[in-house]
């Protein structure tokens, strides 16, 4: 009995440590953004100007948008190939993984010196965009991507299931999309989220390319006016936070519909 | 085209014309074994035609390479008079069931069963038509919004079959279909399948290990070994006359008695015994069913009861003869009963042809 009533006790405690260490940083980040430094009153101005502010705005869509081209990219390279490896080439798939997990083991700052000259050419032949740097988080977010939809893959029997659909007369094409990828559909999804999440937060590599996504405007904007660096960063947490609830709902109701 | 056939009396809506199958000096090799090592094999229009084997013995590559799913080094196969050796895998036209359990997990039953007609254009309407008529065909057309995970074993396997059923397939290929499932199931299923192939006329290769299964349901079975056919006959043929020791030996139990052979007759345990073709000359060991011995008990008789086990209406007594010879004799547990362990006995032999092979 007493055994129970401490083990129930430990694990709230456990959870409300947890939410603490967690949530603190985040009620101090609202706190401070809300706050005027010298006279301590309530304003909502950091918060309003993400919106009117046109530098910040102009980040954010930049950043929202590289996020969005970065999962794309992501999907149309990767989840083809993984499955093509898998089922045609499986000889292949220690290299693919191998090359895949590449971009983890090299330093960002390492990535951008060798990338630099590259870049000239990619600005030289589509133009100086931010957009650009799809070409690099497309490289960064495959180590992630590939973890998450190699599980999926690894979780059905993507041979014999192709080789259903193969006797029933579907090609390649159509077994890649119409059989293999709505199974793995949960995989690509979060490999979709940790994109996004990896996107939205990565400084380096834009920084030293000098573009001006979010997290740029973020460190530049802290040196100026600080409550509206910590407004947008709270803003981008709660946002990718807010994206993975969605993501793992939709899982959940996609898993609910078929188990109906 | 060649001949079809068909069943009449049952189902005409889903008859189909069954087309005649020709695999010919087929060769594949995986590194130094030699997975088929030139098979023929003909099957008619509308047969089923079962191939046993142990494993490795190049059944499943038979079929697989049929299906398209696997190249042939070498060899021809042809499907009603067209040459189907370099067409692949989705142009073949077979509906194939698998011995995974093949179903797409993010479809209906009724939509996995539409699939192949979905790809071959067919209009909404009619493939949930058909897709609801093989269902029912399979006594599953109760469970059309169901998922494969809320199946059981047998019920996707019956679905798989719906499946390769419903795009009217040249061909229907079973690779095994049933080792998944339980005992229970595994008889039931058998028999519908056979009772669903003579329905609908399909010609069908049906590979298996388990020779009851492919005794039960076979027009002829076709028995591999080392990438080979030994022999192709009907079962009881197969049973009754197997051409060479492997076959002997791998289907059904048997006994290997020494004996003499003297011309078209074999002496075996003061037996003479017609012998079957390709029997060894002299010297041998003949291959006797266990149900061909009988059994008596004899205080003069040249053989002794070593055990006795009950089967439920047969009885298996396992004996030695003075020689040390085991013998096993499959007899009535009525007749079982008066048998003693380590009591003396007399053999008989019941007088059909045998196969007499090398010691």
């Amino acid at each position: 009995m007493i055994g129970a009533w401490v083990w129930r006790v430990s694990r709230w405690l456990l959870l409300l440590a947890f939410a603490a260490f967690f949530l603190l940083p985040l009620v101090a980040l609202l706190d401070f953004s809300t706050t005027i430094p010298r006279t301590g009153e309530r304003t909502g101005a950091a918060w309003q100007s993400l919106l009117e502010d046109p530098q910040m705005t102009q980040a954010i869509k930049t950043s929202l948008l590289l996020a969005l081209f970065t999962v794309i990219g992501m999907v149309v390279l990767l989840v083809p190939t993984m499955i093509w490896v898998k089922l045609r080439v499986p000889r292949a798939s220690r290299l693919v993984e191998f090359l895949c997990l590449l971009p983890l083991t090299i330093p960002a700052l390492v990535v951008v010196v060798g990338i630099k000259n590259v870049y000239a050419w990619v600005t030289y032949l589509i133009g100086d965009s931010a957009l650009t740097l799809t070409f690099i988080y497309v490289v960064l977010v495959l180590p992630y991507a590939y973890r998450s939809i190699d599980a999926a893959l690894s979780s059905i029997d993507a041979g014999t299931l192709s080789e259903a659909a193969r006797s029933l007369g579907a090609g390649w094409f159509t077994v890649i999309t119409r059989v293999i990828t709505p199974n793995i559909w949960p995989g690509v999804l979060g490999g979709a989220f940790i994109s996004v999440a990896l996107v939205l937060g990565e400084y380096t590599v834009s920084s030293l390319l000098n573009y001006e996504t979010l997290p740029v405007v973020i460190v530049l904007l802290s040196k100026s006016d600080a409550p509206q660096s910590m407004a947008a960063s709270l803003a981008s947490i709660l946002f990718a936070a807010a994206l993975l609830v969605v993501l793992s709902f939709l899982d959940r109701r996609r898993r609910t519909t078929v188990r109906k | 085209m060649s001949v079809t056939q068909s069943s009449s009396h049952s189902a005409p809506s889903t008859v189909s014309p069954g087309l005649a199958v020709e695999m010919t000096a087929l060769r594949r090799t995986y590194g130094t074994v030699n997975a088929l090592d030139g098979l023929d094999l003909h099957l008619d229009p509308g047969e089923m035609v079962v191939l046993l084997g142990p494993s490795g013995c190049g059944k499943t590559t038979a079929l697989r390479i049929l299906a398209g799913l696997e190249r042939q080094d070498a060899g021809t196969i042809s499907v009603g008079g067209r040459d189907l050796t370099h067409v692949p895998a989705n142009k073949r036209d077979m509906g194939m069931v698998f011995q995974a359990y093949s179903l797409f997990p993010h479809l209906t039953v009724l939509d996995n069963v539409a699939f192949g007609l979905k790809l071959r254009g067919r209009s909404r309407k009619d493939r949930r038509q058909r897709a609801g008529d093989m269902l029912d065909l399979v006594g599953l057309g109760e469970q059309k919004a169901r998922y494969a995970h809320q199946l059981s074993g047998g019920q996707q396997q019956r679905v798989a079959l719906a499946r390769a059923l419903a795009i009217e397939p040249a061909v229907l290929l079973l690779d095994e279909p049933l080792s998944a499932l339980d005992a229970k199931v595994r008889v039931q299923l058998r028999d519908e399948i056979r009772r669903v192939q003579s329905d609908v006329g399909t010609t069908t290769l049906f590979v298996t290990h388990d020779q009851e299964e492919a005794l039960a349901i076979a027009d002829r079975v076709g028995v591999m070994n080392s990438g080979r056919l030994d022999q192709i006959a009907p079962p009881a043929e197969l049973y009754s006359s197997p051409a060479t020791r492997f076959v002997g030996e791998f289907v059904g139990l048997s006994n290997r008695i020494p004996a003499q052979v003297d011309g078209e007759t074999a002496v075996v345990l003061d037996a003479r015994l017609p012998v079957l073709p390709g029997s060894a000359a002299g010297a041998g060991l003949a291959l006797v069913r266990p149900e061909s011995v009988s059994v008596e008990p004899d205080e003069h008789g040249h053989a002794t009861v070593v055990s006795v086990a009950f089967l439920g209406p047969v009885s298996r007594a396992t004996l030695t003869l003075d020689d040390g010879t085991l013998v096993m004799a499959q007899l009535a547990s009525a007749a079982a009963g008066g048998l003693v362990v380590g009591g003396r006995v007399r053999l008989r032999i019941t007088p059909s042809p045998v196969l007499v092979v090398g010691a």
